[in-house]
């Protein structure tokens, strides 16, 4: 099996299986109950945050664990949202964010929001001059993604970031979920003030993330109850979860950079291989610097990527079309056409994302077998061939 | 031939005399303390400045970072150890303000030849040293009384150290070089203060707490030992007495009028912490009472509390409002652990109306009533002992 669909969910570290599994059997307490047992939980709870907030530079109070990067999201804005909105009803985010945030956005445009979605050029990137365009008196939040889920397009956090100290009363929240503790974002030097991270991502379990908010920022609760998570967040924690996010962390640190630097080659190896062999595609996004190089998008106008993903399962090769919660619905990407790529180009996309598991052979196997299936779609698509 | 150091400023250490070296040994075991757990580190003195020397400039950070918890430092400089040599501390110079730019707007060299032999007069390499920098750095100016960037320059004989503007340290004196003292940690925001200002004084801290279980939950002893623990970030080594206090509670609300209970457990408190602290040949009990703050901590009540003993209580926050020491309390990390909302054994059988200016006669009569010496000897016996370092050892081992 080739597995390369690690943007929509990562097989979970053996060491953090281990983790969850021995902590399902041997911590048993809840860390809010006031026994021995309920001290033992919560403690293993203070100290996976404690390692958690040491990775992201911040105190461990900044961390609060969430169901994942969508609940991190919403919570993120429709917190800030509900609980500043005597400061303004004015949010600005970009046309490419994950649909965790985008249709946040939707929903607070019919509770009487604006919100400025900002364009991307050619290669999947929001510029920062445009964010500063579109401040208004009234901006209250801006949400901007460090890296995107179906382009792979980095960010620029840090320029925005550095723009945005200069209006005190606006909030920066970045969706890390596909570059956390893979690409590095300061929140202190970025001036970010909630990030959301999800564990499944990076080799952790589902379900499980947390969001940074900065100390002082208030949040509207999404979930209010026995005021776990500073009051930010109630709901018994997932103490197994937890613990296994923290493992995953750990352990990502360590593959990091190695992973970073083979990602690379083989994504500059697999675009080599496709422009001796096939015809008729595109590369979506970039192979400079600012693009994750784990996340490889490309187009075959003239294919449908529903057959394409389809066509390589068949040859046990598991990729995306789009980002996973949307394959489903065949509509052209709303990301790829925010980038100016056709419908044809749109349709046909499909997402190459590797994991810390990935192998050479993987890659190479995997690009056999796409220059083999593609030649014969397009053959029966009737898409020119050479 | 260089090396990365930090030169370390000492301040009120160089006022103690005979004692100094006493006091400058003590601070570099501290310092080795807290940098054992990083290689290629070495403190050491020479000419009259104390050192730290590494080898890996990646260490720089972690180190300074380390040094702002150690009492004793004023303040501390990133400096770079070079031989003697004109040329060479140009380079060096020139490399200080490479780091800076373009923070640094304006700079002044400030040389100090110790060595007489040296060829070149202080206020020579002044005017030499600044030119070379202008010439690299066109930009920069030169201001004499309020610069951006002070560069100094030291000639020692063979070696020379350059360096830039201090680190402010936190001032005090080396942990243990005071002697030792019993610090009543309650697991409240004021006895940690009032252990830091302590530790701060110098001395080796060991902690008393008192603890009735069930009428306090585990969750409190965890928090004072949390409390402790995050103190050791200051000194080092703690070590805790857990007393046994729930007789003594129940006894006393058994016996005693309510609106003297408070008073009277404070009487049994410091017995208790008397006993503790002389099997540790500790020569002073500190507390974090604050005048006025609450009925025990009025005057009348801590003369009639004060009475059963003879040791000195020093009260370092004594004059300080609730605010001030909550802002302590915030910067050295115990306030969080500090307001968890367990049960201490000062609240949990609190009078309605404790006596504000409790009488002593009264509060002997009331004592009276009790079978205080074998309630005393059964704490005393019953209290365990535990030892928290500064290791960041972990529970769980998952990572």
């Amino acid at each position: 099996m080739i597995y390369l669909d690690n943007s929509a969910t990562t097989r979970a570290h053996d060491g953090v299986i281990d983790v969850v599994q021995d902590v399902m059997r041997n911590v048993i307490g809840n860390p809010s109950s006031l026994h021995g047992l309920g001290g033992q939980a919560e403690r293993l709870v203070t100290q996976a945050r404690e390692v958690i907030a040491r990775f992201v530079g911040c105190d461990t109070q900044e961390v609060l664990f969430t169901s994942g990067g969508t609940e991190a999201n919403n919570l993120a804005i429709k917190g800030i949202a509900k609980a500043y909105q005597n400061r303004g009803n004015h949010i600005i985010t970009s046309s490419i964010e994950h649909p965790s945030v985008f249709e946040v956005c939707k929903q607070l445009e019919n509770e009487g929001w604006k919100v400025s979605y900002l364009p991307v050029d050619q290669t999947g990137r929001v510029r920062a001059q445009d964010v500063e365009k579109e401040i208004t008196k009234d901006t209250v939040l801006v949400s901007i993604m460090h890296v995107n889920n179906e382009v792979g397009s980095i960010q620029p956090i840090h320029e925005i970031g550095q723009l945005l100290k200069r209006y005190h009363k606006i909030f920066f929240h970045v969706d890390a979920v596909q570059s956390f503790s893979k690409i590095p974002l300061s929140v202190t030097e970025c001036g970010v003030d909630l990030m959301s991270v999800s564990g499944h991502k990076f080799h952790g379990p589902n379900g499980i993330g947390f969001l940074y908010k900065r100390r002082g920022v208030m949040l509207d609760p999404l979930l209010t109850g026995g005021g776990q998570e500073f009051g930010f967040r109630s709901g018994t924690h997932d103490v197994a979860s937890i613990a296994g996010l923290a493992r995953a962390i750990v352990q990502a640190e360590k593959e990091r950079k190695a992973f970073l630097m083979r990602s690379r080659t083989w994504k500059e190896m697999l675009i080599d291989r496709f422009r001796q062999d096939l015809s008729h595609f595109t590369l979506n996004g970039s192979l400079s610097a600012c693009s994750a190089p784990y996340i490889l998008s490309i187009s075959f106008p003239g294919l449908k990527a529903e057959v394409l993903v389809h066509a390589l399962a068949k040859r046990d090769c598991y990729v995306s079309s789009k980002s996973a919660c949307s394959s489903k619905l065949e509509m052209p990407s709303r990301i790829l056409k925010a980038m100016k790529k056709t419908d044809q180009e749109a349709l046909g996309s499909i997402r190459i994302s590797m994991g810390f598991d990935t192998t050479e052979q993987d890659i190479s196997m995997f690009a056999e077998t796409l220059i083999d299936v593609v030649p014969q779609l397009q053959h029966v698509m009737k898409v020119y061939t050479k | 031939m260089r090396k990365n150091c930090l030169l370390l400023r000492i301040g009120e250490l160089a006022l103690k005399g005979k004692n100094k070296r006493d006091f400058e040994h003590q601070l570099m075991d501290n310092i080795k303390n807290k940098c054992k757990n990083m290689t290629g580190i070495s403190v050491l003195k020479t000419e009259g400045r104390i050192f730290v020397e590494f080898d890996d400039q990646d260490l720089l950070d972690p180190v300074i970072e380390e040094l702002k918890t150690v009492f004793g430092l004023v303040g501390f400089a990133p400096a770079l150890r070079v031989p003697s040599d004109v040329e060479m501390l140009e380079e060096t110079a020139l490399e200080l303000v490479r780091q800076q730019v373009p923070e640094v707007k304006t700079f002044k060299v400030a040389s100090k030849r110790v060595d007489k032999r040296f060829p070149v007069r202080s206020q020579e390499l002044n005017h030499r040293l600044g030119g070379y920098l202008l010439q690299h750095y066109p930009g920069l100016k030169v201001d004499v009384h309020q610069p951006d960037l002070i560069v100094h320059v030291e000639i020692r004989g063979k070696h020379s150290y350059v360096y830039g503007n201090d680190i402010p340290g936190i001032g005090g004196l080396p942990v243990g070089s005071s002697g030792r003292v019993l610090l009543l940690l309650s697991g409240g925001i004021d006895s940690p203060v009032a252990g830091y200002l302590a530790l701060k004084r110098g001395v080796e801290l060991q902690a008393i707490h008192f603890h009735s279980y069930p009428y306090t939950s585990e969750r409190a002893k965890q928090k004072v030992l949390d409390l402790a623990k995050q103190l050791t970030t200051y000194g080092n080594h703690i070590r805790i007495h857990v007393v046994p206090f729930t007789e003594i509670q129940t006894e006393i609300n058994k016996h005693c009028f309510e609106s003297y209970s408070i008073t009277v457990m404070r009487r049994i408190m410091l017995r208790i912490a008397e006993r503790i602290a002389q099997s540790q040949n500790a020569l002073a009990l500190v507390t974090g009472e604050s005048l006025g703050q609450v009925a025990s901590q009025t005057l009348e009540s801590m003369n009639t509390i004060n009475e059963v003993t003879h040791m000195p209580i020093l009260r370092p926050v004594i004059g300080m409002d609730k605010h001030d020491i909550m802002e302590i309390s915030r910067r050295i990390g115990t306030y969080e652990t500090s307001i968890l909302p367990y049960e201490d054994c000062c609240t949990v059988f609190l009078p309605k109306a404790p006596k504000t200016k409790p009488d002593l006669h009264v509060a002997k009569k009331q004592e009276a009533k009790l079978d205080l010496e074998r309630l005393i000897d059964e704490a005393v016996i019953g209290t365990e002992v535990i030892e928290i370092s500064n290791e960041k050892e972990r529970e769980f081992s998952y990572f």
